[in-house]
């Protein structure tokens, strides 16, 4: 791995003086038959997703692999602890946590504002590699996009209210609809502050350990828009892969299969 | 000999190797020339990150270990790990692990001796460090060669087998500070008939169980003795030269350090936080010469502090008798300068550590006449830029963040030295004005227990200049 660079930050006073206070987590695993030393892949779900989002295919075809795989869902989501008043930091906190407690180095994966708390969270821990799916980075453009495609939904959370977003938004129109129904009605909510934060936050500090990064997503995205996800990429001197076709959910969308393999493909590749 | 798994391992056979080759050293011996790779002495806290960090900087690493484990000071296994049963941290959580390897939420604020080894052990597995430690070996000597490169001799611990000469381009000195006993001498301790133990000796409560105990010194590990013996000895004296102030470890609810870094981060001046600390330990310990404790002869954070909730409960239940200093010893007494003579069975001497380099020309580190190294940051050597010390801190939080960053700055340095050798200069001149210089704003003693002492904050933003200056691209 070559030397990285970026200013680190050493001095974390909040960290030390108000530690964020401890939660139960919800962590899902799924094992390859046969341990060929790959390194264990943490997934990350975005605001209002759990766990569950990648039990669904990405987990266990992860784990077929040869990828002993992983799923966390962060606090006030899924099989987590409660947190209403949950914060970035504490999102971040959560995944560093779980990375720190798998028995290697693992590679993270956020999807949508996961991938913002991976950002966070590459700063506190030295990935094996850093993966950004459909990465929702926020900010008052991502804001804007929102309201423009989905404002009833969108609206009431600019205010603190709940972030309702819609099956179209989420999937392609491949994803029969009882499917797309079963997603959307498990989506939860993100504490109040971490969703007014993705909008203030400031941006992540370098990653630490210089890790390869990927970002894909998928031009038809209605959260993400093909120009975001191309400045997300840029961050990291890299083109993203994209997946024409496809929802914001790209690891519960119709052709689930399709970025899984290139993700993983790029982990073979990047060993 | 090695005992870890041997697939990474460099392939230490003469001259069949790409990334090495046999060399011959002016005195005639063989040398097996490692090329860039770095040495790193000691497998405890500060090499297991040192190797971690040089590895995250694309160097290769190889780690002379005399033990079979990783952990040094904290594994209580060790020959020299001054860790006891009852041993728990006495700072926090957030001041103790590493930056990037967060201790477990599920463990508590001051976590056990083994649940610290325990972490050491997966920081090393989870970062694959043991395929580049070589247990079982010890470094007789390191010597400069060929301009800024170095010689490492090492044998198997116990001194069998033959010696074996390595060349490195940079050696990382991490072998503690923590286990060459600092033995005081008395009048009279030749002829004392009781039993005396340095506080390195003492594992467990039983060894004071129903004895008389004089234990010696009011540092923490001489507290927590104290505290020890006074619920498992027959009689415990505890001996202090001086008065000192003895932080609980809660206030208000809180670990005390992470109430003072609050503190800490308003940038109030000195003596106001001064102020405020004795203004808290008033309100929460009260007055500690009410208990028979001698008033402290100096300011909070001039002294190494001491984080002890159980000295005073102790001594205010009559379990623990505070005594003044130890004037000279008899064949079955020992008689004290308040003038009283007491009659122990046991003493022991809390009384610390020295910092030893038995393998290196003391002139290397620049060490004085007493024993103390003159280095920059506490790691940096004048003259000899390929070398550095690793966690030679006595801090008043926890030392692993800061080994971490100080080794962070370690490879940022040896890999500046490669790509922007122009930019080099000017650390390197800072190394020789300041090597010496003191990271506290305290006025603290000149006591060799005070030698390595260290104020977090000071230290860590000297750093983060460094580390900015040490930049490299990516």
């Amino acid at each position: 791995m070559s030397a990285k660079g970026g200013q680190v930050r050493v001095m974390r006073v909040k960290d030390w003086t108000h530690p964020v206070r401890a939660v139960r987590r919800e962590v899902l695993t799924a094992t390859p038959e046969v341990d060929e030393g790959k390194p264990p892949v943490l997934f990350v779900p975005g605001f209002g997703h759990g766990a569950w989002a990648f039990t669904e295919h990405w987990l266990e075809h992860t784990a077929s692999r040869g990828f002993p795989a992983h799923a966390m869902s962060l606090r006030g989501h899924g099989g987590s602890g409660p947190a209403p008043e949950a914060t970035l930091r504490a999102y971040t906190h959560d995944v560093a946590q779980v990375a720190a407690s798998l028995p290697r180095q693992a590679v993270l994966v956020g999807h949508g504002a996961g991938a913002l708390v991976v950002t966070h969270a590459l700063a506190r821990y030295p990935a094996r590699a850093g993966v950004l799916v459909a990465p929702v980075f926020g900010g008052w453009g991502t804001a804007g996009v929102a309201l423009l495609r989905n404002p009833v939904g969108t609206l009431p959370a600019i205010f603190g209210g709940r972030l309702r977003l819609s099956r179209r938004q989420l999937f392609s129109r491949e994803l029969p609809d009882a499917a797309a129904r079963g997603y959307t009605g498990r989506l939860g909510r993100a504490g109040k502050r971490a969703q007014w934060q993705l909008l203030t936050h400031r941006e992540p500090e370098p990653a630490v350990g210089n890790p390869p990064m990927l970002v894909l997503g998928s031009p038809d995205d209605r959260v993400v828009s093909a120009a975001a996800l191309g400045r997300a990429a840029r961050r990291y001197g890299a083109a993203p892969l994209l997946f024409p076709g496809m929802g914001h959910d790209l690891m519960l969308d119709a052709r689930w299969r399709e970025p899984i393999d290139a993700i993983l493909d790029w982990l073979d590749k990047e060993r | 000999m090695s005992t870890s798994a041997d697939h990474d391992r460099p392939d230490f056979s003469f001259g069949d190797n790409e990334s090495g080759s046999a060399a011959s050293h002016p005195g005639g011996r063989s040398v097996y020339d490692r090329g860039g790779a770095v040495c790193v002495i000691g497998a405890g806290a500060s090499g297991l990150t040192a190797i971690k960090n040089l590895k995250e900087y694309g160097f290769d690493v190889d780690c002379y270990e005399r033990e079979t484990g990783v952990g040094g000071a904290w594994n209580w296994r060790h020959d020299r790990s001054p860790v006891y049963a009852s041993t728990h941290l006495i700072s926090s959580k957030p001041f103790t692990q590493f930056p990037d390897f967060l201790m477990p939420d599920s463990w508590p604020d001051y976590p056990h001796h083994s649940q610290l080894l325990s972490y050491l052990d997966r920081y090393a597995d989870h970062f694959d460090l043991r395929p580049h430690i070589w247990f079982g070996t010890e470094v007789v000597r390191v010597e400069p060669v060929d301009g800024h490169r170095w010689d490492v001799t090492t044998r198997s611990t116990g001194g069998y087998g033959t010696e074996r000469t390595s060349r490195y381009a940079a050696v990382v000195v991490a072998n503690g500070h923590n286990w060459s006993p600092k033995l005081p001498s008395y009048e009279g301790l030749d002829e004392f008939r009781g039993q005396v133990m340095h506080a390195s000796a003492y594992k467990e409560a039983t060894q004071l169980r129903g004895k008389r105990v004089l234990v010696v010194g009011a540092g923490n590990t001489g507290c927590d003795i104290a505290v020890e013996a006074g619920q498992q000895a027959a009689k415990c004296w505890h001996s202090s030269r001086r008065g000192y102030w003895y932080a609980p470890k809660y206030v208000f609810g809180r670990p005390t350090d992470q109430v003072n870094d609050r503190v800490l981060a308003m940038r109030l001046p000195l003596w106001l936080r001064q102020w405020l600390f004795h203004r808290t330990l008033r309100l929460t310990v009260g007055d500690l010469t009410r208990f028979g404790l001698p008033r402290p002869d100096h300011k909070v954070y001039e002294t190494h502090p001491i984080a002890n909730s159980q000295l005073v409960y102790y001594i205010g239940h009559g379990a623990v008798t505070p005594v003044p200093e130890i004037i000279q010893f008899r064949s079955y007494s020992v008689k004290l300068s308040d003038g009283q003579e007491i009659e122990p069975d046991l003493v022991v001497f809390a009384t610390g550590y020295l910092p030893r380099f038995e393998f290196l020309a003391p002139e290397i580190l620049g060490t004085n006449a007493d024993g103390r190294p003159a280095l920059y940051l506490n790691a940096f050597p004048r003259r000899h830029p390929t070398l550095a010390v690793a966690g030679l801190l006595q801090p008043d939080s926890g030392v692993f963040p800061l080994v971490h960053w100080q080794t962070v700055a370690i490879a940022r340095w040896l890999r500046l030295r490669e790509t922007a050798p122009e930019r080099a200069t000017s650390f390197a001149a800072r190394i020789d004005t300041d090597a010496g210089r003191r990271f506290n704003r305290a006025k603290v003693k000149d006591s060799s227990r005070h030698w390595f002492e260290i104020g977090h904050v000071d230290y860590l933003r000297a750093l983060q200049r460094t580390l900015d200056e040490l930049e490299t691209a990516p």
